[in-house]
């Protein structure tokens, strides 16, 4: 059975982008079938974090509005075979989306992939609520900080009363991914505790990604970071969330570097 | 001595005259129901007591515009609508449409009328009775689970109970007490509707606001010590106090 799993935040700039590629990207080198699909009409960055910019025939309004069809418009990755990108236009704005030409797109979609991830704009308006409308599950992603988190908890509210399924008397499966976390400052008290977080969010968290300065280089790249670097710490963390994601009871922790943690050895020795 | 019907101006003990008291006023909006009787007035009658037979409790608790728009001066049975309609406990505010002079309408009991109307749109009168309104000495609202940033729960029939925390830019506002098993971070009304002994209770006090009966007071304004605490806080004359539980 497919499924939609959305990311989204409310607050913009937390790494909403950045996580579907890399979660899409990992989902995808399990052997199963996904694509990333891009809802930010008019500030599209989906397309460029894949590296599939230079590829871009068709988008998501185009085939909304009928002007191509799906098979057109979706861009198969060159790394992965099983991962393929829906880019959303740049030239348009949010309000070209409609809401029955997104069901119908992702019902289309539901017949050819095992999972969906859409990533959402930030805010809270048309475009963010079109993006968790048919959501089967969500990420929902957020710094370890105050305004992040308060606007994670809108969006979590928002999941729980706005969607198809909210709707319908259920529930989305809602899970946590903290990002840009940075261990240090969190233990001077200048970054808000994994504790802090939960208790003020209340939904399980899936993962925390450290800050790292992979992840601007792998979008500089045009690749995830799943992809350009797996033995990456905000990699293996996105790694052990696709796997906790999909049911598994992994213990948590926060991938270090391993490189850094080698070269202070080296270091030390030969002082 | 000035006018022989002045009222006494009232003073203290030493004589000296009290300064004069304010008077607080607050707005509550009502939505008062437009009939527009369609000839024949027989048959309309006849229409409208099917329904009240259907939901008699939605006519009961409305304040009711009678529009005669539709009717002419010499419609059939037109003198008799306004006592049948008092006859079937229907409460008019006023009458629209029909002018006192006429003849058919020299008996009727003319409302006094209020000013300021809103047209609103169609209402739809309900098919089933609609339930009683709840007991005001019983009624709670129980929510159990956290209320999430930008949620606003209103409950003026009584007391409001979250099992769990509510998040910093959500508001609850209640006309009874309002009792949060969690952490209160955002807003909490209580006592909405002139409830004066309203209480708020809550396991960890970090509220934006907190109001019983209309007076507030703001984070910046408690007192050190009771922030994060278990607290009750309640009305004492015009000022709200927060007291620790345990």
């Amino acid at each position: 059975m497919a499924k939609v799993l959305v990311v989204t935040s409310g607050k913009g700039g937390v790494g909403k982008t950045t996580s579907t590629a890399a979660l899409g990207a990992a989902l995808a080198q399990t052997g199963q079938n996904v694509v990333v699909v891009d809802f930010d009409v008019g500030l599209r960055n989906l397309d460029l974090v894949m590296g599939a910019e230079r590829r871009v025939v068709f988008d998501l309004i185009n085939v909304v509005q009928g002007d191509a069809k799906l098979s057109q418009a979706l861009i198969r990755d060159k790394r992965v075979e099983t991962l393929s990108i829906l880019p959303a236009s740049q030239t348009r704005d949010k309000d070209a989306l409609t809401a029955d030409g997104v069901e119908r797109v992702i019902n289309e979609l539901r017949e050819k992939f095992d999972w969906i991830v859409c990533d959402s704009p930030a805010g809270i308006e048309r475009g963010a609520q079109l993006a968790m409308y048919h959501a089967d599950e969500a990420v929902v992603v957020t710094n370890p900080e105050v305004s992040s988190v308060r606007d994670s908890d809108r969006i979590i509210g928002l999941l729980d009363s706005t969607t198809a399924k909210a709707k319908a008397g259920e529930k989305i499966n809602k899970h946590l991914l903290l990002t840009r976390y940075d261990q240090a400052r969190a233990a001077r008290g200048e970054m808000l505790r994994v504790e802090d977080v939960l208790e003020i969010l209340s939904i399980p968290l899936i993962g925390i990604i450290p800050e790292s300065e992979e992840v601007l280089r792998a979008s500089n790249l045009g690749s995830p970071v799943t992809l350009s670097n797996p033995d990456s710490a905000p990699a293996r963390a996105y790694f052990d969330a696709v796997r906790r994601l999909q049911g598994e009871n992994l213990e948590m922790q926060v991938p270090t570097d391993r490189k850094s943690l080698f070269s202070k050895l080296f270091k030390w020795r030969f002082a | 001595m000035s006018e022989p019907n002045a009222l006494p101006v009232p003073h203290d003990d030493a004589s000296r005259p009290l300064p004069a008291q304010q008077i607080r006023a607050r707005g509550r909006s009502f939505m008062a129901l437009v009939l527009s009787p369609e000839p024949p007035l027989v048959g309309w009658v006849a229409a409208l007591d099917a329904q009240i037979a259907k939901s008699a409790a939605f006519f009961d608790a409305k304040p009711v515009i009678l529009d005669c728009g539709l009717l002419t001066a010499d419609e059939d049975g037109l003198s008799d609508l306004v006592p049948a309609l008092l006859e079937r406990g229907i409460r008019l505010i006023e009458i629209e449409g029909a002018d006192p002079q006429w003849p058919a309408t020299a008996d009727w009991e003319w409302p006094r009328g209020y000013s300021g109307g809103r047209a609103v749109g169609a209402v739809e009168i309900p098919e089933e009775a609609l339930p009683p309104p709840p007991d005001p000495a019983r009624a709670s609202l129980v929510i159990d689970e956290p209320v999430r940033s930008g949620r606003s729960v209103s409950f003026p029939e009584g007391d409001v109970i979250i099992i769990g925390s509510v998040a910093s830019g959500a508001e609850i506002t209640a006309g009874g007490s309002i009792h949060v098993y969690g952490t209160l971070r955002g807003r909490a009304l209580a006592g909405v509707g002139g409830n004066s002994s309203a209480r708020i209770l809550c396991r960890r006090m970090n509220a934006e606001l907190i109001a019983i009966d209309g007076f507030y007071m703001t984070a910046d304004d408690m007192p050190a010590e009771r922030i994060g605490q278990a607290i009750q806080a309640r009305l004492d004359g015009e000022s709200l106090v927060l007291l620790p539980i345990d």
